[in-house]
This record gives structure tokens, C-alpha cells and sequence, in this order.
């Protein structure tokens, strides 16, 4: 039952950063309010037993995402955000017709916390019993990150190593420019 | 009642989705649009780790004394997505660094004005 | 920039239990929570800190762009090139059984080193990012 209410907490006060984030014009207090969505998104990654992802999302969420756009906002030099120039009913419309789908789609899905969901069943159970025996490592989302499910990682480290390229070629001009220019002085 | 308790956690995750993909299409500052589609991607997150909890359950590292964990599987997807996710975040951003020095600002309606007036 | 006296003694105080808690993250990411994608975002974490006390000049000066940019394609090369290994070994693409002299030994050389990988190329993704961010408005 404590989990249920400390859940239910987490989860409002999340919808209520939401709420917030759409109504305040400034951005400053926008992006200070995201991290502060992102560290309480980290808190309910804890209640619902995922450790290692609350870490990561504390680390990244918190910190790193919060910094650079910070840093955009610098470089970009607007603090306030214009008011929409468009009526809001359309997208409002949109967005809770959206929403009515689905939630009529969850209708379908097995309770929260059902041991017996068939996203439980498939290979969830093998990764559990056998990772202990096949890799002698105690946790196991280390296990599947980098053994079952090695060909995955090396695609998302590909993807992140791309991404930094993207960046480079973007915005990293002045990097590499401006220690040329010293070398040739 | 016994609905509500079983089902409440998906319904505040799509009502965040929900206010993501809203700041996406309503907002027209690029920077509160990256905003909004991080919430968004947030709330998948939290949807994909909801799926994945077996009541009773511990975190999936083996420890004596537990019987019943977590379902890993979700945890490494999600884990993955999110670094891969601040990447990708970052390489909106510096789009929006390049689309304000190009045009001068960072609200849509001014980028079309000028786009048009060309 | 010049006269914030304890946020430079803090960071100066903190940037190194960042930099061995980053480390702890990496190599005891087997047993406890954690791993290479958690422990490159710490170890990003000292670096982009020093660089907002401190200035990108003087954190360039600790590690250039140039480094940076051989370390973020080195993390994919490690990362690869032990799928490679295991297949000069006689086995499938990324199966570690062969690396060690027991099944369960190669797995965790396979883990340890691929996290490793891991570890090398987001963090030094994230600095780079980090850096061009920070550089854009100079000159």
C-alpha cells in the first residue's frame, strides 16, 4: 500500500511539472523545471525497482540535458518565449482525442504489477534463471546490456558516436579552427 | 475501483505524453518544443519500466534472500534509450544554436515570415 | 568568472571524488548498479563542470578536442574489435565464451572490456558536445 501512495505522489507531482512547463513563458524557469521533471522521473524509476535506470536518468536527466540547454539558451540570447499566435483549440483537440485512444488501449493491458503479463512470460524468465550460470554477473541488466543483447549496445554506441559527429560538424567548427590558426602563428 | 488501482500508473504516464506532444504541436520557441518532446520521451520511459514491474519483485540484481525480480529486459532497452536520447537532444539543440544564427531568432512564426518573404 | 572563491574550491574539492566514483561506477557495474553508459556521463559530469568554473580554455588544456575526438571513435573500435577477436577465436560475432579459458572467465573479459568501450566513447561524446557548445560563442 506505501508503494502505491509514494508512487501516486511521485506521479502527480510529475503531472503537475508537466502543467507547469506548458504555462510558464520563461525559459530559464522551463528548462530548471525539465530537470526537475527528469530527477523526479529518476525517483519513480527507484519505486518501480529500476535501479539502474533511475541512475542513469539522475545523471543524464539532471545533469547533462539540463547544462546544455542552458548553454543553448545562452548562445541564443532569448529568455522569453512570444505567446502563440494560433488559437489552442485545435492542438488541445488533437491531444485529448489522442489520449482518449490511448487510454481506451489500456483497457487491454494486464494490471500493473501482473506476474503473469505476457511481458513477463516471453524472455524475461531465461535472462533471470540463466544469467547467473551463463555469465557469473549478479546483475543482470549488466548481463543483457552486454552479453544477450551485445549487437543492441554496439548499435546505440554507434548511434551516440554519431550523434557527437553531427555535433562536431554543426557547431564544432571553432574547435578545431582556432588551434590551426595558433599552430600556423 | 479495482480498475483504477490496476491501471492508474498507464493513465498518468499517457497524460504526460500527452502534455509532451501538446508544448510540441501548440508551441512555436524551438527550445520549449525540444522541452516538450522530452517529456514526451520521459513518459515512454516511465511506460516501458511500468510494463516491466512484477509486483513483489526486487531490482534484478541477484542477492540471496529474493525470489522474485524485475523483468531486466525493459531496464537495458530503456537504460540504452536514454543516453541515446541526450545525444540526439544535443543534436537538436546545436540545430537550434545554427537555425538562430541564421535567422536571428528561434519562434517558428518568424522563421516562415522570413522563409516566405525571400 | 575570476572571483567565485568557494564554487572554485567546491568544484576543485569535488571534481576528483566525481572522477573516482565515475571509475567505481565502470568496474563495479558487474555487481551493483551501474555500467559504461552510467559511468561515461559521471566521468563527462568532473569535466563539464571544471570547464563552467573555470573556463574552455583552461579545460582545454587539460584534454584537447583533438584527443577527445581519437577517444570517441576508439570506444567503438573496442567495442568492435572484441566482437572481431571473438571471431578470429573461432566463434560467433560478440559471443565472449572464448576469450576466457571458462565459459563464464570470457564472459566477464567480454563485459568488462565492451563496457569499457562503452565507458570511453560516451564520455568522451559528451565533453566534445559539451565543448562545442561552449566554444560556439568565442571570437
Amino acid at each position: 500500500m506505501i508503494d502505491i501512495l509514494i508512487d501516486v505522489m511521485l506521479m502527480s507531482f510529475l503531472a503537475i511539472t508537466a502543467i507547469a512547463i506548458i504555462r510558464i513563458r520563461n525559459l530559464f524557469a522551463v528548462i530548471m523545471l525539465f530537470g526537475i521533471f527528469s530527477l523526479l522521473s529518476a525517483a519513480v524509476f527507484v519505486v518501480l525497482d529500476a535501479a539502474d535506470v533511475a541512475f542513469t536518468e539522475a545523471a543524464v536527466g539532471g545533469g547533462i540535458s539540463t547544462v546544455l540547454m542552458l548553454a543553448t539558451l545562452a548562445l541564443t540570447r532569448q529568455q522569453e518565449e512570444k505567446p502563440p499566435a494560433h488559437t489552442q483549440w485545435l492542438p488541445l483537440t488533437v491531444v485529448v482525442f489522442t489520449g482518449a485512444i490511448l487510454v481506451y488501449g489500456t483497457l487491454d493491458m494486464p494490471a500493473f504489477g501482473d506476474p503473469d503479463a505476457p511481458a513477463q512470460q516471453h524472455v524475461a524468465p531465461y535472462y533471470i534463471e540463466k544469467s547467473q550460470t551463463d555469465t557469473g554477473v549478479p546483475n543482470m541488466v549488466t548481463a543483457v546490456l552486454a552479453s544477450y543483447r551485445g549487437f543492441d549496445t554496439l548499435g546505440e554506441v554507434t548511434v551516440i558516436f554519431t550523434a557527437g559527429v553531427g555535433v562536431l560538424l554543426l557547431i564544432g567548427s571553432n574547435l578545431f579552427k582556432r588551434r590551426r590558426d595558433e599552430d600556423e602563428s | 475501483m479495482e480498475l483504477i488501482l490496476s491501471h492508474y500508473n498507464y493513465w498518468i504516464v499517457i497524460f504526460l505524453m500527452m502534455a509532451g506532444f501538446y508544448t510540441v504541436i501548440s508551441r512555436g520557441n524551438l527550445v520549449k518544443k525540444i522541452v516538450g518532446l522530452n517529456i514526451f520521451q520521459v513518459s515512454v520511459f516511465l511506460l516501458y519500466i511500468s510494463i516491466g514491474n512484477v509486483e513483489g519483485g526486487t531490482a534484478p540484481i541477484v542477492i540471496e534472500g529474493a525470489e522474485k525480480y524485475s523483468n531486466p529486459l525493459p531496464h537495458v532497452l530503456i537504460l540504452t534509450a536514454i543516453v541515446v536520447g541526450i545525444a540526439t537532444t544535443a543534436l537538436a539543440l546545436a540545430l537550434v544554436v545554427r537555425i538562430r544564427e541564421a535567422y536571428g531568432t528561434i519562434e517558428e512564426e518568424e522563421i516562415h515570415e522570413q522563409d516566405q518573404s525571400l | 568568472m575570476s572571483h567565485n572563491l568557494i564554487l572554485r574550491i567546491i568544484s576543485k574539492f569535488l571534481i576528483p571524488l566525481i572522477i573516482l566514483f565515475a571509475f567505481y561506477v565502470q568496474f563495479h557495474g558487474d555487481f551493483g548498479p551501474g555500467g559504461g553508459f552510467q559511468a561515461g556521463v559521471i566521468f563527462s559530469v568532473a569535466f563539464i563542470l571544471y570547464t563552467l568554473v573555470f573556463g574552455l580554455d583552461s579545460a582545454e588544456k587539460i584534454i584537447t578536442p583533438v584527443v577527445l575526438r581519437i577517444l570517441a571513435s576508439l570506444g567503438v573500435v573496442i567495442y568492435a574489435g572484441t566482437g572481431v577477436a571473438s571471431l578470429l577465436l573461432g566463434a560467433n560475432y560478440l559471443d565472449y565464451d572464448v576469450l576466457g579459458k571458462t565459459p563464464v572467465a570470457g564472459q566477464h573479459v567480454g563485459i568488462l572490456v565492451i563496457e569499457l568501450g562503452v565507458g570511453i566513447t560516451v564520455a568522451s561524446v559528451m565533453i566534445l558536445i559539451f565543448y562545442s557548445f561552449a566554444g560556439r560563442d568565442r571570437d
